[in-house]
């Protein structure tokens, strides 16, 4: 069963809509129980970082995530800040992250010449597949995916790279890492594009 | 200009149908408004923003039911607006799968609501929404309540206002162009995209696609919407739901610059 982590950030709505849409059995969940059974898990997100972190730290969420991504390795998709929370530290908050991929969340900046961008950055965008991954299976061609962040992972090995989007700078929309995957848009919103990299992952 | 703005349908709720006013007035039934989203996500647009034009006149909670039944069909971000006067409010609206929540008349009566918003639910998820009117001396001035009442407010100080409590994005509706199709108004959208770092996204007015480039270009916003343009077709304004295909809407945007 996929878990679809219920830690408070964000709208988990709309997730289980793709997921029931697809004919996927997910279940949206804050249970330790249902996590540490689970064989499957996604974690969403939507906000800022410390919040996400304090949140799953409240919840003492934690230490079952690491038992079940690190030591059992079941598959993990992070879905925007749920993403972002999964490296060392982001630039936008004081607490540590989850630290599961060697990478960091940093800020967009923008020179003088660069005022046309705003943030957050906001819209949909094609995505540079960097490697072969399950996730991007039978993908279309010129798939769009839609994006809504202020803040973007930077990856210290290239390896874990799986996607770039660019921007102001070409930034890491996706990473994978073993079973720990990433990505900085949104598939729950973005048409058969994401449609199918959710079926992809529930399919893993 | 790298990328292709996003493009986003205003539909307008009236007791639960669709409907398309001019002028916020005249307001005519387009259809039935889970059949229209399930024809624009076959067309896969950007975005649909939906807005419910009595709810707040009518102190009315948000059609709940509705929502979630489009949002159950709507794979594609959904933003909705009408009546939001609590966090209460916004928990369920996002809860049954809606994206964002637009605030109009509840913003303007009281910034430190958008302030509480945003910091509860991430300024990404709230969308401040501006109606905006000019007198009789063509001084712009923002109009809540659905057109119906003057907050004696000069737009662009208030966009700044807002964009400060922290809205994540702004939606310009201009009143005097609403369901005109005689383009944008593209001073005012300029006046305000000038002053705030968040997205602009403008409204009212749109007649043809070369309109949408207009917007971007001369008016600076971010993105733009538009009603009466995906949902009439012809000179007698018969409805007929469309929404340009990537092609087009590329050929309008990066040819003949």
């Amino acid at each position: 069963m996929i878990v679809i982590i219920d830690y408070e950030t964000g709208n988990l709505g709309s997730i289980r809509n793709m997921m029931k849409k697809i004919g996927c059995e997910a279940k949206i969940s804050s249970s330790l129980l249902d996590i540490e059974n689970a064989s499957k898990l996604i974690l969403p997100g939507v906000g800022a970082y410390d919040s996400g972190m304090t949140k799953l730290h409240s919840k003492e969420m934690i230490p079952v995530l690491h038992k079940k991504v690190i030591e059992d390795k079941i598959p993990i998709l992070g879905l925007c800040l749920g993403m972002q929370l999964m490296t060392k530290k982001s630039e936008e908050g004081k607490i540590e992250g989850l630290g599961w991929i060697e990478a960091e969340t940093v800020r967009f900046r923008f020179s003088e010449t660069q005022k046309q961008f705003k943030v957050p950055h906001m819209g949909w965008k094609f995505v540079s597949q960097k490697m072969e991954n399950p996730l991007f299976k039978d993908m279309y061609e010129s798939s769009r995916f839609y994006f809504v962040h202020s803040y973007y992972v930077r990856c210290e090995n290239a390896n874990d790279i799986l996607a770039t989007t660019s921007y102001s700078e070409e930034f890491v929309s996706a990473f994978c890492k073993g079973n720990i995957m990433g990505v900085q848009f949104h598939p729950e919103k973005s048409h058969k594009y994401g449609m199918k990299m959710l079926k992809n992952f529930s399919e893993m | 200009m790298v990328e292709i703005p996003r493009v986003i349908p205003v539909l307008l709720l009236k007791n639960a149908g669709l409907v398309k006013t001019v002028k916020f007035k005249e307001p005519k039934y387009i259809g039935d408004p889970l059949n229209a989203v399930k024809i624009f996500n076959e067309k896969e647009v950007d975005e649909l923003i939906f807005l419910d034009i009595t709810a707040s006149n009518e102190k009315r909670m948000p059609p709940l039911k509705l929502l979630a039944d489009i949002a159950g069909e709507c794979f594609m971000p959904f933003c909705y607006g009408g009546g939001i006067r609590n966090i209460e409010m916004i928990k369920e609206i996002l809860n049954v799968g809606v994206e964002k929540v637009s605030i109009n008349t509840y913003a303007a009566e009281n910034p430190d609501f958008v302030r509480d918003a945003a910091e509860q639910f991430g300024s990404s998820t709230i969308v401040i929404s501006i109606d905006v009117k000019r007198n009789f001396l063509g001084k712009y001035e923002v109009i809540a309540n659905s057109g119906k009442v003057n907050m004696k407010q000069d737009p662009v100080r208030y966009a700044v206002e807002m964009s400060k409590c922290g809205a994540g994005e702004l939606l310009v509706n201009s009143i005097d162009r609403d369901g005109t199709q005689n383009g944008y108004d593209i001073e005012l959208i300029r006046k305000i995209s000038k002053e705030v770092d968040i997205p602009v996204v403008a409204c009212g007015g749109a007649g043809n696609l070369s309109d949408f480039k207009i917007a971007i270009n001369e008016g600076g916003v971010s993105a733009v919407a538009a009603g009466s343009l995906f949902v009439f077709h012809g000179k007698h304004r018969g409805v007929l739901i469309s929404y340009p295909s990537q092609k087009e809407l590329s050929n309008v945007f990066f040819e003949n610059n």
